[in-house]
């Protein structure tokens, strides 16, 4: 156990109850008798047991650790994402969060460009939000690498010190903000679905889902800076550009070592793949009998590409041919465990939900009140297919911005 | 070519579900199992190590005795060796402070030409220890390999998967390595590979064995707190959605919103 | 109930589990449709060194014997009757060998079996001789340092897909059962052919095919044992190989009980979960019994024959006779249990009843076992006296 950190059950207090062994995400505590005991080799100190436990007979003590001098820190950082030339969309997204929470802490908000030939688009990035443009331009940034990027990144992370960096949660962010986490000793939280400030003592909360989305965590970087976070795509509210604003464009350049690369970018190959493999998917589609025709499975197929998803069916409507056997959702086709499964006139045999009773979230549309599918629905919408699924498209398209 | 697999020991993830009364979650009868994503880390240096007619594949571990489970399945599918790093000081570690522990295991190791793991861990999903590693080693990385064209002791040829599609990579070696599910097919434990991991004496390496700076380990060399955990609020089952079709689609679609996004 | 496996055996029985239930599980429902060898499995099997489970050590096998081969074919089977029988069915032409094969014999073809390399088959029925074993027309002629086998052997399961046979042709006519011999054959010696596959009703994706000898020359080295020794190879190969089908129709009905138990708990009606009905679970008790009955009768069979005890026709004809009759009777109740989900291809209950079927013909007929029982107990019970 680490000395600086301890958590102890205060024996008196303790009824035994097993309120904090429930609650315990780690299952780190057991009973032994009438008490609880904390295995301190799987505890992480998150503390979900203090706040279960009624009769405050859990105590964690941290030990007062002088704060590294942290004042030197200020600035929000947002690096943004060029690929071929061209500012990712994620990057408007952190401006717009980041905005939001550099106000609160009374700071500037920075954006952080690596690229090559990128000049033309710092205007765009203050016109989302930012006040500071840091533009690191050279033909050895043109594509994303490891090495370059992240060193560029943690030189100018030790030069300005900004108090936090996000960034998105992409192939090329993820593995380059882990980087420069480790090389300027930062703490980092991945994949945050909320951030915020404590006004108090002016931390980022970063708030992520954790087991799949069972529990959430709140995550603070008390003693380093800068404070990392990485959010994914679509997670954050794009901020709107105003051609109105000013901001500052800062050219920075490092020496030659700086841009080395030990690996080698060969080639990049664009491979857009309409329809998702049913058994991998998040999200699934499906259509049954009531879809009417093969022609018709189209308004089907619609949704699931809006959605990103795959295309499921139901066996009636692959024994009739209208959809390949790859596409069957039940006993003797494929088992699925999407997210979100939408079944279009399926009715629901028990050899349908079988396949795909343990989604996590059901949508049914059928005409048909007591089709038996209603029953496993965690959203049930009685009404015309015809109606309900074109219309869906629609507002999924608004929402994905597609 | 020595060829080092990390891998983490993780719950069952879909198993763990709420109990609607305590709004807790619910671990008991939770099996634990490799992390899904190592697997192909473990396959994928058990290929290499086959495809080059030699070689010795050691497979790493950080966490409780218990992980011991894992680095067994681990040689039961082809790794020689295994190591589990294991100590009370290691309780409490961020991305941060394990991917410095397994780095100072890797350094004890030595004279590798490839450090491989998964993409990410299925119960933190953070994708963070892999890169940090490489950064703590200063060796190279590639993430998100697809497919590894062709590989020799200095360096190697790899596909990288993108959002867009892929990216064709040489790096030198020693390189650390982290795998999509793309890049192969795990094979099942042989029966051979079973009876060598019951028998096989995996090592435990401390703190103190893995001359760790006590300043980085643990909750103490972990640069974040969690300060608060707590289950999102219960879904609402069995609604019926009812009104005109447009309105209705509205409202599933914001209903649905959030999972859509993030999917 | 606990069977008190050896840390080995209990390995086997989770890997085998592990199999049936990962890679040929999902996959039995199509090749039942197609009727294709399951070659892909086969694979899997060799990589994870089921195939040498029965063998000796110094041939590269896991030195087990009779008992670990029933406990995998058990589980493989829970996976699919048919697939797994391309690996019982080895064992079957591999016991010629184990019993009566000698050292040179042995070495040459046990490593590729154990290794799964080769698969073997075991050749006696012929069109006029199914239980009646002696009238076998298949003949062998004794040629220099050769034997010339003429004759066509009937619905050999492995048939075509492996690549050792061992077949029993007769060296003496005159001698009727007597004048019975049994040779090694290799698939690619010329004047050995094949028939079509058999469109079978259950196990479908076995292969069972003629086997066609014309003039075909085999080293008079492959000869096991000696001539005349034919007819008693068979008869202890079968002795062997019959715990093997046991436990084939033991996974093949332990899969029909899980199916049921799992559909009768799930299934609704009048309100409740039909396995609350008295009526349905008195069927799955009596089923769940019936079982268990067999298991501890195939395991104690197969222990008594790997502890090489003699006399042990009567427990191996009666563990093949119990558990197959078993697995029709746990098979049918399933299918009734499901009603008409069960008798439909959509489930696979149908098919499991349609495996199971063979079990009671296949290896000596149940009528045959009975005889073979019958006939050991009348001798024990002289012998007392």
């Amino acid at each position: 156990m680490p000395d600086k950190a301890a958590i102890k059950i205060l024996n008196e207090k303790c009824t035994g109850c097993g309120l904090c062994v429930k609650a315990c995400p780690f299952g780190a505590i057991s009973m032994e008798g009438k008490q609880a005991v904390i295995d301190l080799t799987t505890c992480t100190f998150c503390g979900a047991c203090v706040e279960a436990c009624k009769f405050n007979a859990i105590l964690i003590l941290m030990k007062e650790e002088a704060k590294a001098d942290l004042s030197d820190y200020k600035d929000l950082w947002v690096f943004c994402e060029q690929k071929k030339g061209e500012i990712q969309s994620v990057s408007f997204e952190l401006l717009g969060k980041g905005r939001e929470l550099a106000d609160k802490l009374g700071v500037s908000l920075c954006a952080v460009l690596l690229g090559d030939g990128m000049e033309g688009c710092c205007g765009g990035l203050v016109a989302r939000g930012a006040d500071k443009v840091y533009l690191v331009d050279s033909p050895k940034l043109r594509n994303y690498q490891d090495d370059p990027y992240s060193k560029v990144l943690t030189a100018l992370v030790r030069k300005h010190k900004p108090e936090i960096l996000l960034c998105g949660a992409t192939t090329m962010g993820r593995s380059l903000i882990s980087r420069v986490a480790v090389k300027t000793r930062a703490g980092l939280t991945a994949d945050c679905t909320g951030l915020d400030i404590d006004r108090e003592e002016k931390l980022l909360l970063q708030t992520r889902p954790a087991f799949g989305g069972n529990i959430m965590a709140t995550i603070i970087t008390p003693d380093t800076r800068p404070q990392m976070a990485t959010v994914r795509h679509k997670v954050m509210k794009e901020s709107e550009p105003d051609a109105k604003r000013k901001g500052e464009i800062i050219k920075e350049g490092f020496p030659e070592e700086t841009y080395s690369s030990r690996s080698r970018l060969i080639d990049v190959v664009e491979e857009i793949e309409e329809t998702v493999n049913l058994a991998e998917a998040d999200i699934i589609v499906s259509g049954g009998r009531g879809v009417g025709s093969p022609d018709n499975f189209d308004i089907i197929k619609e949704l699931a590409v809006s959605v990103n998803g795959a295309v499921g069916a139901s066996r009636a409507v692959v024994d009739a041919g209208w959809m390949p056997y790859s596409h069957q959702v039940g006993q003797t086709g494929k088992t699925v465990c999407p997210k979100i499964y939408i079944a279009c006139g399926i009715s629901g045999q028990i050899q349908h939900l079988i396949g795909m009773k343990s989604a996590d979230i059901i949508v049914a549309v059928n005409k048909d009140p007591d089709a038996p599918i209603f029953s496993v629905a965690t959203y049930g919408i009685v009404d015309d297919l015809f109606k309900i699924v074109p219309a869906l498209t629609t507002h999924f398209k608004k929402i994905l911005g597609k | 070519m020595k060829i080092l697999v990390l891998i983490k020991q993780v719950p069952e993830t879909t198993d763990v579900k709420i109990d609607p009364e305590t709004n807790t979650l619910k671990r008991e009868g939770v099996k634990s199992i490799i992390n899904p994503f190592d697997m192909y880390a473990i396959e994928e240096a058990v290929r290499i190590k086959e495809r080059s007619g030699g070689g010795q594949v050691i497979a790493v571990s950080m966490g409780p005795p218990q992980a011991m489970e894992a680095l067994r399945e681990a040689i039961s599918m082809g790794c020689d060796e295994a190591v589990l790093l294991s100590d009370k000081k290691f309780a409490g570690s961020d991305t941060w402070a394990t991917s410095y522990t397994l780095s100072q295991a890797i350094r004890k190791l030595g004279d590798y030409s490839v450090v491989l793991c998964g993409k990410q861990a299925s119960d933190g999903d953070t994708a963070q220890v892999g890169p940090g590693v490489s950064t703590h080693l200063d060796i190279p990385q590639v993430t998100y390999i697809k497919k590894i064209e062709q590989i020799n002791a200095e360096s190697a040829r790899v596909e990288r998967m993108t959002e867009e599609g892929y990216e064709i990579i040489e790096t030198a070696l020693p390189a650390v390595m982290t795998v999509v599910k793309e890049i192969n097919e795990p094979r099942l434990p042989s029966l051979k590979g079973k009876m060598r991991a019951k028998k096989a004496e995996i090592p435990v390496w401390t703190a103190e064995d893995l001359l760790c700076d006590e300043e980085k380990i643990g909750l103490d060399g972990s640069p974040t707190r969690v300060i608060k955990v707590f289950t999102p609020p219960p879904r609402q089952g069995g609604r019926v959605l009812a009104g005109e079709p447009e309105a209705v689609s509205k409202e599933l679609a914001d209903l649905l919103k959030d999972v859509v996004i993030s999917s | 109930m606990d069977y008190l496996l050896t840390e080995e055996q209990q390995m086997i029985k989770d890997l085998c589990r592990q199999i049936a239930e990962e890679k040929i599980k999902p996959v039995a429902a199509e090749y039942d449709e197609t009727a294709e060898f399951a070659w892909d499995i086969m694979k899997i099997l060799a990589e994870s060194d089921i195939c040498g489970i029965y063998i000796p050590e110094e041939y590269g096998g896991m030195g087990g014997g009779v008992f670990e081969l029933a406990i995998a074919t058990e589980q493989l089977s829970w996976g699919c009757g048919g697939i797994s029988l391309g690996f019982a069915a080895t064992g079957l032409g591999a016991f010629p060998l184990l019993l009566y094969g000698n050292e040179g014999q042995k070495a040459e073809y046990l490593p590729d079996i154990a290794a799964g390399r080769k698969l073997a088959s075991f050749a006696l029925t012929e069109a006029e001789a199914g239980s009646d074993a002696g009238s076998i027309k298949t003949s062998a002629k004794k040629d220099g340092d050769h034997y010339i086998i003429n004759g066509t052997k009937q619905w050999i399961t492995n048939a075509g897909e492996a690549e050792i046979y061992t077949v029993i042709a007769m060296t003496n006519k005159s001698k009727g059962a007597r004048g019975a011999s049994a040779f090694i054959v290799e698939k690619d010696t010329p004047g050995l052919s094949f028939g079509k596959k058999e469109n079978k009703m259950g196990i479908r994706s076995s292969a069972t095919r003629e086997v066609i000898f014309t003039d075909c020359r085999v080293p008079a080295k492959n000869l096991l044992g000696r001539e005349g020794l034919g007819f008693i190879i068979a008869m202890k190969t079968f002795d062997n190989s019959r715990p093997g089908v046991a436990a084939q129709a033991l996974g093949i009905a332990q899969r029909a009980l899980d199916e049921a138990v799992q559909y009768t708990h799930e299934r609704r009606q009048f309100g409740q979960a039909i396995s609350s009905f008295q009526g349905v679970q008195f069927m799955l008790a009596d089923m769940g019994t019936q079982l268990e009955a067999a298991r501890a009768l195939i395991y104690s069979a197969a222990r008594m024959i790997d502890s090489g005890a003699r006399n042990v026709a009567k427990v191996s004809a009666m563990c093949k006779m119990y558990a197959s009759d078993v697995a029709m009777k746990v098979t049918t109740d399933a299918v009734q249990l499901l009603g008409g989900y069960g008798y439909m291809k959509e489930y696979p209950v149908e098919k499991l009843m349609r495996d199971a079927k063979i079990t009671q013909i296949y290896e000596g007929t149940n009528q045959i076992q009975r005889s073979v029982i019958a006939s050991s107990l009348i001798k024990e019970s002289l012998g007392k006296k």
